[in-house]
């Protein structure tokens, strides 16, 4: 129940973006469906008790491995994907509770807090970065039997 | 030397829209470089930052410069344009005929009205307020407060034109409508309604291209859109954060 509630509204909230960032209007489900998984992942993943910082990477992954295919088969830029459906995975939360406890002069945790956003920024970048090498392996190999 | 003119003048067009709808800036580069190698001008070159583009048919030939001064995202113009210069590599269609797409393409007015951009921020609100652990009483006060400051910050962008400025006021509305709702007995938790309904705000898509940005090798303009992500973050949080000062 807990779940079906989560894939709800992380499709209501990618496609949302979508619709914020203005992406086209045939490419909104896809967008959803991209943000949906990898939210999902991401949400098992921690439920199974795991660092969030892997579970953001392998949620990137995800995202980013959808969007190339997606962009492929809809001859669409990535990064309409890209950008919908990493934004359940942004650590808005966690930035806003570190800005929160810095106006509150509890350093100690704001600093523990932003130290944190930026392990999670940096997990999204590194997920992202394994699609697109991924991506451009395939390209080449693919480049080198069809010679 | 018409016909020169002419390429220039594509490449421009289909770079500053690009630039303008918040495209990664080696995506805009490729884009320039692919439409003038099609037309037959190999060796041209660009550079593209966030503020600017230079671009020269040729290494010893005159450059031509542009300057991007407002920014927004619209997914869909850069779909458009990616879908253009794509039929002019195929040569499906010619240099003026392109001219003419890509200009109706500047022209072009959002797909999506203000209003379905505010209730998509409304419902944006409410589902991170459940994505986040919150309970479902907690919905629809995000789901209220996230459309009302994405409604004005829209107004407040129009008013003065400054997005930061813009961002600290809709964050602001925020804390003070968080504020009232709760002490009013309308929503239980206060952290949740808030992180859901700043959602809509946070520059998710200024994070993203600047990471990409890096990692394509383009220093200067992944540091000067991180410096954008941070600079809107921090609006964000003293918006919040001077409402939690005053009460």
């Amino acid at each position: 129940m807990v779940i079906l509630a989560q894939l709800v509204t992380s499709f209501i909230a990618a496609a949302g973006f979508g619709i914020l960032f203005n992406a086209p209007r045939r490419s909104l489900i896809q967008c959803g469906l991209v943000g949906m998984l990898g939210w999902i992942l991401y949400y098992v993943l921690v439920l199974q008790e795991m660092d969030v910082v892997p579970a953001t990477v392998l949620a990137a992954m995800l995202v980013g491995g959808l969007s190339q295919i997606c962009a492929k088969v809809y001859k669409t830029p990535v990064i309409i994907f890209i950008v919908s459906g990493i934004i359940p995975l942004v650590p808005g939360g966690s930035a806003y509770d570190a800005m929160r406890n810095f106006v509150e002069n509890d350093y100690f945790t704001a600093v523990q807090l932003s130290a944190k956003v930026m392990l999670l920024a940096g997990g999204i970048a590194i997920g992202l970065m394994f699609s697109e090498v991924v991506k451009q392996m395939i390209r080449k190999w693919s480049w080198k039997r069809t010679r | 030397m018409n016909n020169q003119h002419n390429i220039v003048k594509v490449c421009m067009l289909a770079g500053k829209i690009m630039l303008q709808s918040g495209a990664e800036t080696y995506r805009v580069e490729d884009t320039m470089n692919r439409i003038a190698s099609t037309f037959g001008l190999p060796n041209a070159q660009s550079y593209a930052t966030p503020t600017g583009i230079n671009f020269s048919i040729d290494i010893s030939e005159v450059t031509n410069f542009m300057r991007i001064s407002n920014r927004s995202t619209d997914l869909h113009k850069i779909a458009e344009v990616n879908n253009i210069s794509r039929m002019v590599a195929a040569g499906e269609i010619e240099l003026k005929k392109a001219l003419t797409m890509l200009e109706s393409v500047d022209r072009d007015t959002p797909t999506f009205s203000s209003w379905l951009q505010v209730i998509a921020a409304a419902f944006v609100s409410g589902c991170f307020t459940i994505m986040f652990g919150g309970i479902w009483a907690d919905f629809i006060p995000s789901f209220v407060i996230g459309g009302m400051a994405f409604a004005g910050m829209l107004w407040f962008e129009r008013l003065v034109e400054i997005r930061f400025i813009a961002e600290f006021f809709a964050s602001f509305i925020i804390g003070v409508l968080t504020l009232a709702f709760v002490d009013n007995g309308i929503g239980v938790y206060m952290d949740k309604i808030i992180i859901g309904a700043v959602m809509p705000l946070v520059p998710g898509l200024h994070i993203t291209n600047a990471v990409r940005d890096l990692m394509a090798g383009h220093l200067v303009a992944g540091l000067s859109k991180g410096v954008e992500a941070v600079l809107t973050a921090f609006a964000i949080g003293a918006g919040i954060a001077v409402v939690f000062g005053l009460f």
